[in-house]
């Protein structure tokens, strides 16, 4: 039955009229490659058992749609937000106080279909409001203003007790059971993380070719030009930050149901690092970049120190071969693991005369 | 991206290949903190965990141990991360996890998620782990803070004369528990707390907190571990800090009196409590410590077992000895094997150990003091041997109960 939902996206047959613009719209319908991986997504739980699954696949979706959240204002809107993880986390703590959870002191509990809205406004609002204070600066500034948001809100939920559940955060977050199905089950919770980022992807390509977006991208490449046609250039980057957040708050909601728990150490400084590290691994020219980096992030996070202490070599040393990984990628390709696709495909189209615009991978 | 596919298929066409092999093996995750603030401690809770494997052998019956590393920061989120891996990579069966109080609870409640898997706490001592809705397949043979900080408190207000004191302390549930055990034992005595400090853990600039030190107290009593409390003794000592010190149990421990340079050295005559002392006579715990160093290059271990160690080699030696007494047999979702895990009495190098009916050790404690043996290098020296410690302390469990969970605040200072 959520098989459905994971396909539905894809399939909607485009009526015959509107088939051109349609594909101009939509360039990965014409795709085969695109296909592929949505065919391969979609019966992963036929392939894979429990652990790649969700650890895995389940993970590198959550984090990419996180991560996609900052390909979106870095990408389109020329700025590089470091509180995308901080809104997730912000949703996901929302989620465990209005929800259901074991620490019964603070948990209001809400039913999961109220208490997600709720979050998912509240992270948005956050958001939002943390936009409205990054949008007044520019370049690094930026990234100073939304890392102390990040730090702050990391400090805070660290010794917040009366809310948060300070180090120990909160734990036993209930999730949805609805139709009978326990949707944190993982074939089920699969595919509401691939439901989850497969809408965020096309809602971001979609808006990224919309009127808006495409005021946003002007916005980023030449902000006074924009004001002088009269494009109010901060209501742009405040209502980019909305849209962000909503998509890393989304990413938030299914990172609690993920873990049923949440605690500082999910909003860490590092943990909002590592967001930005997936989204340039990945490449922020691209909706599909931030799932790409996601996927090597973790594999890398996953198996670094079992491939280390297969070769025989100290496992403790395990973060520096996920940082030379790192390191590798982005001195190969400036662009992140898109370039080099990118570059790989150009270098074969010379060898073939069949040419694909814009297709993306 | 085409190359990205063809990779995942290649990946999951191995995963399905890997589980066809027979199970004359039984897998057992372990979690350590090998990240951030507790590294030391992961460290040398993987010595334990080695030196009981030493001693005991990996062999049940005619099955054989394996055991699964994985590594955590003290992080509730990394624990449960570690954990998961473990069960559904791994696939083991048994998990010796974790180290850290707020990993305990965390893991715990996990726990509840897996009732066919056997936990075994590895060494993490937060109250709320078995007193606060425990988990039926969750054992813990180590005491919990509380416990560990029995007889400390009469001793320093009988003994040192003691009459007011300040506690600085890292801001999560083990501490709290470590204060907890203290305050009441001391104000039951009759001594005030009149401050306490809570800083978060891994904070690195104790600048501030020193600062705030009360000048007309008779002791500060530390509650820090691992890298924070180096850092905090470093920079005592160049503030010119001269107060009596007390220490909790991961304080004055090995992981912080072997530490290098000489700020350590402020530690010497402070008094703590603990599920061990360095230089106890008993020839069990003796053994151990022999086993220990003869187990690693001493450039590779502390000279004495830390409580890590301790914690850990008694957790590995409660898995060894209640599966050979069931010879292996997790049929039936373990519950033969969990049946003896309840019943077994532990004959364990820091004291008898036996489980209450929260599955949560009733053990020894003991109050010791910090001296130098001669040579530069720091032991804690035993000055009293408290054993049967409960988890409710002696109170009656109504009364207990009423004193709340231990938090920032709780207990107050008063006789209860």
């Amino acid at each position: 039955m959520s098989l459905m939902q994971g396909t539905q996206l894809r399939s909607t047959p485009p009526t015959s009229a509107a088939r051109r613009a349609f594909i101009r719209a939509w360039p990965e319908f014409e795709n085969p490659v695109a296909w592929f991986v949505a065919l391969i997504l979609v019966i992963m739980p036929l392939i894979a058992n429990g652990f790649f699954l969700i650890e895995i696949f389940g993970t590198t979706l959550i984090l990419g749609t996180i991560a996609l959240s900052l390909m979106f204002l870095a990408g389109y809107g020329g700025m590089v937000s470091l509180m995308q993880l901080t809104i997730a986390g912000f949703s996901a703590y929302m989620v465990a106080v209005f929800g259901v959870s074991a620490n019964t002191n603070i948990s209001l509990g809400w039913p999961w279909w109220l208490a997600t809205p709720m979050a998912l406004a509240l992270a948005t609002a956050f958001g939002t409001l943390g936009g409205a204070l990054a949008v007044r600066t520019e370049g690094i500034y930026t990234i100073m203003i939304t890392l102390a948001i990040g730090a702050a809100f990391y400090y805070f939920t660290n010794q917040n007790w009366a809310i948060f559940g300070g180090h120990t955060g909160i734990n036993t977050v209930a999730t949805p059971h609805i139709w009978g199905i326990d949707w944190r089950n993982d074939v089920a919770f699969y595919y509401v993380a691939l439901g989850v980022a497969a809408i965020c992807y096309f809602a971001v390509q979609y808006v990224s070719r919309a009127p808006f977006g495409l005021a946003l991208q002007g916005v980023r490449d030449n902000p006074r030009r924009m004001a002088a046609l009269g494009f109010n250039v901060n209501a742009h980057r405040v209502a980019a930050y909305a849209f962000a957040s909503f998509i890393a708050a989304l990413g938030g909601v299914l990172q609690v149901w993920n873990y049923r728990q949440i605690s500082p150490g999910s909003v860490s400084v590092n943990a909002c690092i590592d967001i930005l590290i997936i989204a340039v691994v990945g490449g922020i020219t691209r909706p599909v970049g931030p799932y790409i980096g996601a996927f090597v992030f973790v594999i890398l996070r996953t198996f670094a120190l079992d491939l280390l202490v297969k070769f025989g070599l100290d496992g403790n040393r395990f973060r520096l071969l996920i940082g030379l990984g790192f390191l590798a990628i982005v001195f190969w390709s400036s662009d992140g693991m898109i370039g080099l696709w990118e570059r790989w495909r150009r270098r074969n189209t010379t060898a073939s005369p069949r040419t694909r615009r814009g297709g993306h991978g | 991206m085409l190359k990205g596919s063809v990779g995942l298929i290649a990946l999951g066409s191995l995963l399905l290949s890997g589980t066809a092999f027979a199970q004359e093996k039984i897998k057992v995750g372990v979690t350590a903190t090998l990240e951030g603030t507790y590294t030391v401690l992961g460290e040398d809770g993987m010595r334990g965990h080695q030196t009981a494997l030493n001693v005991l052998g990996k062999k049940i019956g005619d099955k054989e141990l394996e055991f699964v590393v994985a590594s955590t920061d003290a992080t509730p989120d990394s624990a449960v991360r570690a954990v998961r891996k473990l069960i559904e990579q791994d696939k083991v069966q048994i998990l010796l996890s974790p180290l850290s109080g707020d990993e305990g609870i965390a893991v715990k409640n996990f726990a509840k998620t897996h009732p066919e898997l056997t936990f075994i706490n590895a060494a993490s001592g937060a109250q709320e782990t078995t007193y606060v809705d425990p988990a039926p397949n969750f054992f813990r043979y180590n005491m919990d803070g509380a416990q560990w900080q029995v007889g400390l408190g009469k001793y320093a207000y009988e003994t040192k004369k003691y009459r007011k004191i300040a506690t600085v302390g890292e801001d999560y549930s083990f501490i709290y528990t470590q204060v907890f055990g203290l305050v009441l034992e001391f104000c039951g005595a009759g001594g005030q707390v009149t401050n306490r400090q809570w800083v978060p853990l891994g904070t690195k600039d104790f600048a501030s907190v020193i600062a705030a030190l009360p000048d007309d107290v008779d002791a500060i009593y530390l509650g820090l571990g691992g890298a924070d409390a180096v850092n905090f003794l470093n920079q005592y000592q160049q503030a010119g800090g001269k107060a009596h010190l007390m220490g909790g149990s991961i304080m004055i421990d090995q992981t912080i009196l072997s530490s290098k340079g000489n700020a350590k050295n402020a530690l010497i005559g402070t008094i703590a409590a603990s599920g061990q002392a360095d230089t106890w006579e008993d020839p069990g715990w003796q053994k151990f410590v022999k086993a220990y160093q003869d187990a690693f290059p001493p450039a590779k271990r502390f000279p004495s077992p830390s409580l890590l160690a301790t914690n850990y080699y008694d957790s590995t030696m409660a898995l060894i000895l209640a599966l050979r007494q069931v010879n292996g047999d997790l049929s039936n979702n373990q519950a033969k094997f969990r049946e003896a895990l309840a019943k077994i009495e532990l004959d364990a190098p820091n004291g008898k150990i036996k489980l209450d009916s929260n599955r949560q050790a009733i053990g020894t404690n003991f109050v010791t003091e910090v001296v130098d043996d001669g040579k530069g290098a720091l032991f804690s020296k035993v000055v009293k041997v408290i054993p049967n410690v409960n988890q409710t302390l002696g109170y009656d469990p109504a009364v207990f109960s009423k004193i709340g969970l231990p938090s920032r605040t709780v207990p107050e200072c008063k006789k209860y």
